[in-house]
């Protein structure tokens, strides 16, 4: 009897992935939502975003790797590991694994912290600003089991999504993007 | 069979479970007993929360200084001392963070800030980072709202104090106001539990 349970709830667990898999297949991908606000300085540019437009960068359906980290450029941790997600982005370019950092910078730092810092760092992964401070209502979109500290980080690709609260160091970071890839 | 259809799905709702769940959340959940403590404070005493015999509860905050979301909360954690103190429910913040890590947290600073925003509560130095793990605090600022009752100083809130970090003026809710108000009726907090961007604690 036990034997038939599980066997049932494999079977169970199969077609559930199944069914999954084919409506991921046929989706398509949506264009980019408007950001609400772009900043810019001395060449760099930022796009600002309240979570439900950046919720269209965490739950892209393609046959990319994501690598979503949440920063902000007074973070020592956050400072720290970037140059890792940086070579990562670099490394894997051709390799469908692209590297999104999200700033939680407070809005008064934008033009006077976060630009001069991406221009001073050149950091080349795409970098946009979440600007919505009801951060109860959205923390738990991101990841259910997110306390809200930074850094964080969400690797996803159509099939596999794990998140991390905590540092990364880049054989930490390359070993978990190589698992779900 | 639609029995054991059912158990089937449960079973595979466990299995799952079991695979995606790494490891249990460490620290209090709300209706925990949390322990009591006693740590330095800024004068040099040390402050445990038995000390405050009038009080009902308490309102303890992990908190520091060099966190910028832990500063646009400064005032208003003064305000919510000012305002609930004096009945029953004090501000007890504390300093989770390892000065050897994070210079701008040294005790030294600790009192600096205090003093240049008059503190009117007592701000401890988690010397050896001893308490904040048994509370689970992740960053700063974590509020845990304590009620003493003859079981122990139960936790009836955890989270942010508001919904607003950016703004205080754009405040909708009021999160640790709402839980004392509540506690303070004989009632419990009308949201019990919420999230907060904040800075990871450095241990």
């Amino acid at each position: 009897m036990t034997h038939y349970i599980k066997r049932a709830a494999l079977v169970l667990l199969m077609l559930g992935f199944a069914a999954c898999k084919g409506e991921e297949g046929s989706a398509t991908e949506e264009p980019a939502p408007k950001p609400m606000k772009v900043y810019k300085k001395n060449g760099i540019s930022v796009k600002s975003y309240d979570y439900s437009g950046l919720e269209y960068f965490l739950t892209k359906d393609n046959d990319t790797t994501y690598v979503v980290n949440f920063w902000a450029t007074w973070c020592v941790p956050c400072v720290e590991e970037l140059p890792h997600f940086e070579k990562l982005n670099a490394k894997y370019k051709d390799d469908k694994v692209k590297v999104i950092l999200v700033s939680l910078d407070m809005p008064k730092m934008v033009e006077n912290k976060l630009l001069p810092f991406i221009k001073e760092n050149q950091l080349k992964s795409e970098v946009l600003y979440l600007r919505d401070p009801d951060a109860n209502s959205w923390i738990p979109k991101v990841d259910s089991t997110w306390s809200g500290a930074i850094p964080a980080t969400l690797i996803y690709n159509r099939d596999t999504r794990r998140f991390f609260e905590k540092s990364f160091s880049y054989e930490e970071l390359e070993k978990e993007v190589s698992l779900i890839k | 069979m639609k029995a054991v259809k059912f158990l089937g799905l449960f079973i595979a709702a466990g299995l799952l479970a079991a695979f995606t769940i790494a490891k249990p959340a460490a620290g209090y959940k709300v209706g925990d007993v949390a322990t009591d403590f006693s740590l330095k404070n800024i004068d040099g005493k040390k402050v445990s929360l038995k000390d405050m015999k009038d009080a009902k509860g308490y309102i303890v905050i992990f908190t520091c200084n060099h966190c910028p979301y832990a500063q646009a909360y400064e005032d208003r954690i003064i305000a919510l001392d000012k305002k609930y103190k004096k009945l029953g429910y004090p501000v007890v913040a504390i300093n989770p963070n390892n000065p050897a890590k994070q210079k701008d947290d040294s005790f030294e600073k600790m009192q600096e800030r205090a003093k240049e925003k008059k503190f009117t509560f007592p701000y401890l130095l988690d010397e050896g980072q001893k308490i904040y793990p048994q509370y689970g605090a992740t960053k700063t600022p974590h509020v845990y709202i304590l009620q003493k009752t003859t079981k122990g100083n139960v936790v009836k809130y955890i989270g942010a104090i508001d919904d607003n970090y950016e703004d205080a003026s754009a405040v909708k809710v009021k999160y640790a106001e709402d839980a004392v108000n509540a506690l303070l009726k004989g009632k419990e907090a009308p949201v019990k539990e919420t999230k907060a961007i904040g800075c990871s604690i450095k241990a």
